[in-house]
């Protein structure tokens, strides 16, 4: 019980910290890679659970997560493409308000 | 002191011991400066990380059949780890995310210059900025 409780507790630090990763990013791939982490936290979770309660019904999960959990990463890392520095951000409000404000002046402008 | 409480501690310490890969992989990749570096600290829980807690839930669950999945299970792990490894460095080295400088060995650098060199009228500009176009 103790155990399953420290073992939890170190997943969700991890996944939190890799989640941390995944906002601030930089570029894609650290973004995978920081992706990567989470699914094999979800692997390394749901043995933790079934073996707490000794269930063999998450056999099936760990053999499909074991199976899909690599293909995100590569379909990314296929399709990766030199990305600019000031792209690999969210965007502040006020830049959204911007560029939507524009977008509106743009379609008033077509319609006289 | 019984055989099964035995097998519940060691089941007990790989649990422990996969979850922490997972905290170590958490701190690297936030804390490491750059792509490759990041990789490395997330192949910890890939690999040493997923087989420590199979092997804690085969230890707790001791049922043959079972087992022998869980050990499909792994052996999968390991042949896709490296799959997704290389194509997400390829795919970083391409796409100039990785700064030649900062390592201390780089053969990939120094064959893609050797090769530009021998090449006549080949394109004299920097290897780690060719386009992504030219990926196959």
């Amino acid at each position: 019980m103790i155990v399953v409780a420290v073992s939890g507790a170190l997943l969700v630090v991890g996944a939190i910290l890799a989640i941390i990763r995944v906002e601030r990013g930089r570029s894609m791939l650290d973004r995978m890679v920081a992706l990567d982490i989470m699914t094999n936290i979800l692997v390394i979770g749901v043995a933790l659970g079934a073996a707490w309660t000794r269930r063999l019904d998450a056999v099936p999960i760990l053999a499909a997560l074991a199976l899909v959990g690599f293909i995100s990463s590569v379909t990314v890392a296929r399709y990766a493409a030199v990305e600019p520095d000031d792209e690999g951000r969210i965007k502040t409000l006020e830049e959204i308000v911007d560029e939507e404000s524009a977008t509106e002046d743009e379609a008033e402008e077509e319609k006289r | 002191m019984t055989w099964e409480s035995v097998l519940d501690a060691a089941a007990a310490i790989c649990l422990l011991g996969g979850s922490f890969m997972t905290l170590a992989a958490g701190v690297g990749v936030l804390r490491f400066p750059d792509l490759l570096s990041r990789m490395h600290a997330g192949t910890k829980p890939q690999v040493l990380g997923v087989l420590l807690g199979l092997a804690g839930y085969a230890l707790r669950i001791r049922s043959g059949p079972v087992i022998w999945v869980l050990v499909l299970v792994g052996l999968f792990q390991l042949l896709t780890a490296p799959v997704a490894a290389h194509m997400v460095g390829r795919a970083g080295y391409r796409t100039g995310k990785v700064a030649s400088d900062r390592l201390l060995v780089d053969e990939l650098t120094i064959d893609l210059v050797q090769a530009q060199r021998t090449e006549p009228g080949g394109p004299t500009e920097e290897p780690t900025e060719t386009p992504p176009s030219s990926q196959s």
